[in-house]
């Protein structure tokens, strides 16, 4: 069981939570222009790192607000929770 | 429920308080509105989790950063509530159908919530007049202590309400008989 802490709540069990995937990834500027090819990379091709991973989570159960994580894929530890219009703590990767 | 109801140093009750009147409201907390809202209150609305504020019959529970549960006995006041947001952004709605009341009240009530509620509901972390959005068993309710007894006010979505109480009623019924060392 993780727990995560929600920027506004606190600490909470894992079961309050829902998962939202990678975090900070960009909607395509102009998706009109894009090619199959480079959209199906923007809607289904995700990072897999073995190490710190900003993920997006939302506090289900309490505030039902989305925010961010930064856990560690492999070690499961719960580096950081942040807000979604705050940086991910320690720069981009 | 009722006859579920264990009296004595173990004793715990457990009582439906239906037909509270709910509202809730959204409002930027930064906002003017939020301070007229406040003023029609009767008391600044709650800035953090946990974080109530009663003025009256009436009581506002934190449910996020911007949201709050407006419960009272008596009739709704939304007409009021939507006349101070006075157009700004935000929303005021009358939610009382939405949820129903349980309450669950004695020296063992805290016992009985530890059984299912993965948080820390020692008085060191939680205390009369704090309210929280939760899980007790597999329910999420809105969890709120209003004294010292404890009495604890368990808000579920009305069609988990069945299942909650028979939850708490089995939770309840070890305490019937002396403790077991």
């Amino acid at each position: 069981m993780l727990l995560i802490s929600c920027p506004w709540c606190g600490p909470r069990d894992e079961t309050e939570y829902h998962y939202g995937g990678q975090a900070h990834v960009p909607y395509p500027e102009t998706p009109a222009d894009l090619t199959d090819e480079q959209w199906a990379e923007y809607v289904f091709y995700r990072d897999n790192p073995r190490g710190p991973f900003a993920e997006r989570w939302m506090h289900s159960i309490g505030c039902r607000r989305w925010f961010n994580v930064l856990r560690d894929t492999a070690t499961h530890e719960v580096l950081a929770s942040y807000r979604l219009d705050e940086p991910r703590p320690g720069g981009n990767r | 429920m009722r006859a579920a109801g264990v009296t004595g140093t173990r004793g715990v009750t457990l009582v439906e308080r239906p037909f509270l009147t709910m509202l809730n409201l959204r409002v930027d907390p930064a906002s003017e509105a939020a301070g007229r809202i406040g003023g029609t209150l009767g008391v600044p609305l709650p800035g953090e989790c946990g974080r109530t504020a009663a003025s009256g019959d009436r009581t506002v529970l934190w449910l996020g950063p911007d949201e709050w549960l407006v419960v009272s006995e008596g009739p709704a006041a939304d007409a009021e509530l939507t006349a101070a947001l006075d157009g700004g952004p935000g929303s005021v709605v009358d939610v009382s159908a939405n949820r129903t009341t349980l309450e669950l009240s004695g020296p063992a009530a805290r016992q009985v919530l530890e059984k299912g509620c993965p948080l820390d509901l020692h008085p060191r972390a939680f205390g009369p007049g704090r309210a929280v959005s939760t899980t007790v068993g597999p329910v999420a309710v809105l969890l709120w202590q209003v004294d010292d007894t404890p009495t604890y006010r368990l808000l579920p979505r009305s069609s988990f309400a069945d299942y909650l109480a028979r939850w708490l009623i089995d939770a309840m019924s070890e305490y019937r008989g002396p403790e077991v060392p």
